[in-house]
């Protein structure tokens, strides 16, 4: 595993959903950098762990979460911390592509307007970088005005990434971000994925086996909620010590 | 065999009497429009459209039949009603569907669905008693010199209450189709709340808030018991929202019946209620164009 201090730490998470418990005393370490993915099977909860991660879970007024989240060495559910600016920390990216209701010019430059960045030319500036940041600026320079909802689901996936990378995190969550895209787009995403994980923290969720092992540097197992197995990708995939990844990986159990 | 050619039958039988069933529906539309229009061709015959519907001449003694009043009285009704509860339902819409906490709205909703239950009458007499005062001795005199309260304004602000429930219920059905994580998108940004409904959820609307805006409006136009109380019904082009008005459904239900010894004044008000259904035809034609366009700028 990376030495050094942990971007993210979770600490004792428990999860109720409606009452019932989606996520049991999970602790896990994320390291600075990378890519860490959680797998494991439909339901085992690892698309709530990721939306803990940004708070977007206890939005919905029925969920319960004790325990800590502490990203930076700050309790993201402490008191008077600030939600949007903790959220300002991390892109995300959703199972399917949602681009704004606005043109591909515009779905870049919202989050900079939000956090203040009024200049036109700051902000031609930056939607310029980040597009091409993620190989779209040639696709699309031609129609920056027209709608995001024209683009192919593989360029608007790729242009939801260049708009949560515009607003500058530190951290990219994905929730299964290739699962709705074809083999040739997921790929272009993936390398979009190992270049930029020397510069942010990627937190991936995927349930396809291949791909963890493609790109991820650390893979946590979770399984019914719990955390069964968390270290290097490599150590997981190949060498599980936990009887459940085992029977994960071969397949047994999906 | 024998029986899945029974099934057969049912299935193309079941098909057949659904499509009679809804082109019957349908048909009731046009055989009132067409027999609306029917019993208006006496004085379509002798009076030139254009004066029909340009004129504010209005004699039926002495034949002088001019609607221009009459339909002025109903759009600006209908304009202030909209002006008024489109504004307020699209707040309270959105913090319903955005903000409230759960419990809150638990105790919102069926007072809503309540307010929709109400029948006009009731309106109306609350219109009488409290808007017309209220307009008549605290805001009119701010304003013009004298007011009866029975006005335009007074219709609006009924009307605009009437129709409260149901742009508020149907906006709020369109904000519910509004994904979760398009918001979280916006929110995953570092945009707040506030931001995210302004920016995405009312943007991704606009089709849906255009259309509850034209069922309110052509609710508001039909509507005649409540505005007839309040409107003080004088046949004149208002020169202030303090004026009274006489929308064309308050001229049909007064005097169908009453004048019909009048000659020409059966096919006047039938031309009246032609009128009032081609207006609410017309605009629902417009506006589902202006719908569709919409809808394939937002989604193609």
């Amino acid at each position: 595993m990376t030495t050094g201090t942990p971007h993210i730490s979770v600490r004792g998470l428990n999860v109720h959903i409606n009452g019932h418990p989606i996520l049991r005393n999970i602790s896990i370490d994320i390291p600075d950098k990378g890519i860490t993915s959680f797998i494991g099977p439909s339901g085992c909860g690892k698309t709530t762990l990721l939306k803990t991660l940004n708070r977007l879970l206890d939005r919905n007024k029925k969920v319960k979460i004790d325990g800590q989240v502490l990203v930076d060495g700050e309790d993201i559910y402490g008191k008077g911390v600030e939600v949007t600016g903790m959220r300002k920390k991390m892109g995300l990216l959703s199972q399917r592509p949602f681009p704004l209701p606005m043109s591909i010019y515009d779905n870049i430059a919202y989050g900079p307007r939000i956090h203040g960045i009024r200049k036109k030319k700051d902000l031609d500036a930056t939607v310029e970088h980040y597009l091409r940041a993620t190989y779209l600026w040639d696709e699309v320079k031609d129609r920056l005005n027209s709608s995001a909802g024209g683009l192919s689901i593989g360029q608007q996936q790729r242009l939801c990434l260049a708009r949560g990378l515009a607003v500058e995190p530190e951290i990219i969550l994905g929730d299964e971000p290739t699962s709705a895209l074809d083999p040739v787009s997921t790929q272009k995403i993936e390398e979009l994925f190992l270049q930029l994980k020397d510069k942010y923290t990627l937190v991936l969720v995927t349930h396809i086996l291949r791909q963890a092992r493609r790109i991820s540097d650390n893979i946590a197992f979770l399984y019914m909620g719990e955390l069964i197995e968390f270290g290097p990708a490599e150590e997981v995939l190949l060498h599980p010590k936990e009887k459940l990844t085992q029977d994960y990986v071969k397949g047994y159990i999906s | 065999m024998n029986h899945s050619r029974f099934r057969l039958l049912k299935d193309r039988l079941s098909g057949n009497l659904f499509l009679t069933l809804s082109l019957f529906s349908i048909l009731t539309v046009v055989l009132i429009a067409a027999g609306l229009y029917w019993k208006s061709i006496p004085i379509l015959k002798t009076t030139p459209i254009t004066h029909l519907l340009f004129s504010k001449e209005w004699k039926p003694f002495k034949q002088q039949f001019g609607f221009l009043t009459y339909i002025a009285g109903s759009l600006i009704v209908t304009v202030l009603a909209i002006l008024i509860a489109l504004p307020l339902s699209l707040m309270c819409a959105i913090y319903i569907s955005e903000f409230a906490p759960v419990r809150l709205k638990k105790i919102l909703l069926p007072f809503i669905d309540l307010l929709s239950g109400i029948p006009p009458i009731i309106y109306g007499v609350w219109g009488v008693l409290m808007i017309v005062p209220f307009i008549q001795e605290k805001l009119a005199p701010h304003f013009v010199e004298f007011a009866s309260g029975y006005s335009a304004l007074a219709g609006g602000i009924v009307l605009a209450v009437m129709i409260f429930p149901l742009l508020i219920s149907i906006l709020m059905e369109v904000f519910n189709t509004i994904p979760a994580e398009l918001k979280e998108a916006s929110l995953s940004l570092g945009a707040n709340e506030w931001e995210t409904v302004k920016s995405v959820v009312l943007r991704k609307s606009l089709p849906g808030i255009l259309a509850a805006t034209i069922l309110a409006i052509s609710r508001a136009l039909g509507e005649t018991i409540a505005v007839l109380m309040v409107c003080g019904n004088i046949a004149a082009i208002p020169h202030s929202v303090f004026d009274s008005v006489y929308p064309l459904p308050a001229l049909i239900a007064n005097n169908y019946g009453d004048m019909l010894s009048i000659p020409m004044y059966d096919a006047a008000l039938m031309l009246a209620a032609f009128i009032l259904f081609v207006i609410i035809f017309l605009f629902n034609a417009v506006s589902r164009l202006v719908l569709y366009r919409l809808e394939k700028r937002n989604y193609s």
